[in-house]
């Protein structure tokens, strides 16, 4: 059984659709990018995937011991966090709140799990500091952790390096091949098709036409190779 | 100095004092998340709503206001918080009409009706607070303990939802929160606050309440928990001297509130600007 399936899934808003039904799925361990044009529609897959908009038509199956609420998310930013004042650590603990259910408070292992968290996104020192004033990358590593404490087997990430300058995005991509190798399942919508090629177990590319696959079928596929000359891509 | 203490032993002065202490509290408190959350002006918009509703009690001639005004001011709330992503009217744009609708609506039944002699006085009174809350009887004082009471345990127990709403509502939906309860929770929280906060400061001035304390303090501290508490800390410090200033000076109680609350503003912006801000 794998991790997520996804069976004929139809994607838009008020039953108009904007892809043709996409099926693939993920197994335990993969590393899936989600490339496509601008307006594609990959933020409205993820959002599907979520539960944040309802599917028109088609299946999402969890499966493999993961549950609905055990994704961890990374959501682009929103305009709201911009001058929000909050504190790094208070940003990381909120991650625990989906198990929390209605209790108010958090409990011990939660703060230690936040801390754990910190601790692999290397953000420890920032624990006192306020979100908003962070950098680009900071601020990344912070929704990272907070999505790391939400869950500890899947990572659903929009665009995580987009607005980051080179140095910063290489450090994030190392982070997350990191992440991946401690056993996490990552799947990311990308534009940036050369790192996508570098660290991706599977490509998904959706547009006009759909294409799912390991990383060497989707660079042998016709879709693939034009998408690639089309980006500019000669590695 | 004798005068205020002649005041300070009227039991009428004490009551005055301890619903706006309890009122100026909890508005602050939910003040920064409504400032967060680009609500600013739901304050205001709810307010305009209870003026409706209790103008139409005042007319039916119901004994107890609160009887109506506070579950309609709870609905508004609810309609106004939850129309947020997808509906036709944006938020700004529904605040100013049912607003100025309900105030409009309210003046106008208030004139139709009223068998009141000082008509525009009694408008006044609503619209600005002035001295009602020297006449409050002792049931509404202990209808307003327990409700604030109320509101700030449920602030407390909600404090670390309402944290995770207001940061991220998309991700809080993504980890499974029930999104849509803690709003809802919340905006009765706020209707009933800003029911009780009319007989404080009037209906026209009730945002200063609301927001003033929240964007002083976000002037100086940077964590969310250090913001709320000191929002909550000045919010009640500037009531209570703006209450002894209007004592002491026979001015309207409702405005002299709201300016020293702009004065606290004032103040804090300073702090904030030489200081860079309070790591906290």
């Amino acid at each position: 059984m794998a991790f997520l399936t996804i069976e004929k899934l139809v994607l838009g808003y008020e039953s108009k659709a904007i892809l043709p039904p996409l099926s693939f799925q993920v197994q335990r361990g993969d590393y899936l990018c989600i490339v496509g044009e601008n307006g594609s529609g990959k933020t409205t897959l993820i959002r599907t995937v979520l539960h944040l908009q309802p599917p028109i038509s088609g299946q999402i199956i969890m499966g493999d011991g993961l549950k609905a609420d055990e994704i961890g998310y990374l959501p682009q930013q929103t305009l709201v966090q911009r001058d929000f004042p909050a504190s790094v650590t208070e940003v990381v603990l909120s991650g625990c709140q989906g198990r929390a259910g209605f209790r108010p408070f958090y409990l011990k292992d939660e703060k230690e799990k936040a801390y754990h968290a910190m601790e692999r996104m290397h953000i420890t020192d920032l624990g006192k500091r306020c979100y908003r004033e962070l950098s680009g990358g900071q601020q990344q590593r912070v929704l990272l952790a907070r999505a790391l404490c939400a869950s500890g087997k899947l990572l659903l990430m929009d665009e995580p390096v987009s607005g980051l300058d080179p140095k910063v995005t290489c450090e994030m991509y190392d982070l997350i091949e990191e992440l991946h190798g401690q056993g996490l399942t990552v799947i990311m919508i990308s534009h940036d098709i050369a790192a996508a090629l570098r660290y991706a177990s599977h490509i998904l590319h959706i547009g006009t036409t759909v294409h799912f696959g390991t990383k060497n079928e989707y660079m042998n596929s016709d879709i693939g190779s034009n998408f690639l000359k089309e980006v500019g891509y000669d590695g | 100095m004798d005068k205020l203490w002649m005041y300070l032993q009227l039991p009428l002065v004490q009551r005055a004092l301890i619903v706006s202490v309890l009122i100026a509290f909890c508005s602050a408190l939910l003040g920064v998340t409504l400032v967060l959350k680009r609500y600013s002006y739901i304050g205001d918009g709810l307010s305009h709503v209870a003026f409706g509703a209790m103008s139409v009690a005042a007319v039916v001639g119901l004994t107890n206001e609160m009887l109506l005004v506070l579950p309609v001011t709870i609905i508004c709330a609810i309609l106004l918080l939850r129309t947020g992503q997808n509906a036709k009217l944006k938020g700004d744009a529904l605040i100013a009409m049912i607003s100025v609708g309900a105030l409009a609506f309210g003046y106008l039944l208030m004139n139709l009706f009223s068998t009141s002699s000082n008509l525009s006085g009694d408008v006044c009174t609503t619209l600005f607070g002035s001295t009602s809350i020297l006449t409050l009887s002792v049931t509404e004082v202990w209808l307003c303990v327990v409700l604030s009471i109320l509101v700030f345990i449920g602030f407390i127990l909600l404090y670390n939802k309402i944290f995770c709403v207001t940061f991220d509502e998309q991700f809080s939906r993504a980890i499974g929160m029930k999104v849509e309860l803690y709003h809802f929770l919340i905006a009765v929280m706020i209707a009933v606050i800003i029911v009780l906060a009319m007989n404080l400061v009037g209906s026209l001035l009730i945002s200063a309440l609301v927001i003033f304390p929240a964007l002083s303090s976000m002037r100086i501290f940077k964590s969310f928990r250090s913001v709320t508490v000191f929002a909550a800390l000045l919010s009640l410090i500037c009531t209570l001297a703006g209450i002894v200033i209007a004592l002491m000076y026979s001015t309207p109680v409702g405005s002299t509130i709201v300016t020293v609350d702009v004065v606290g503003f004032l103040i804090c912006f300073l702090i904030g600007k030489t200081k860079g801000g309070v790591r906290a």
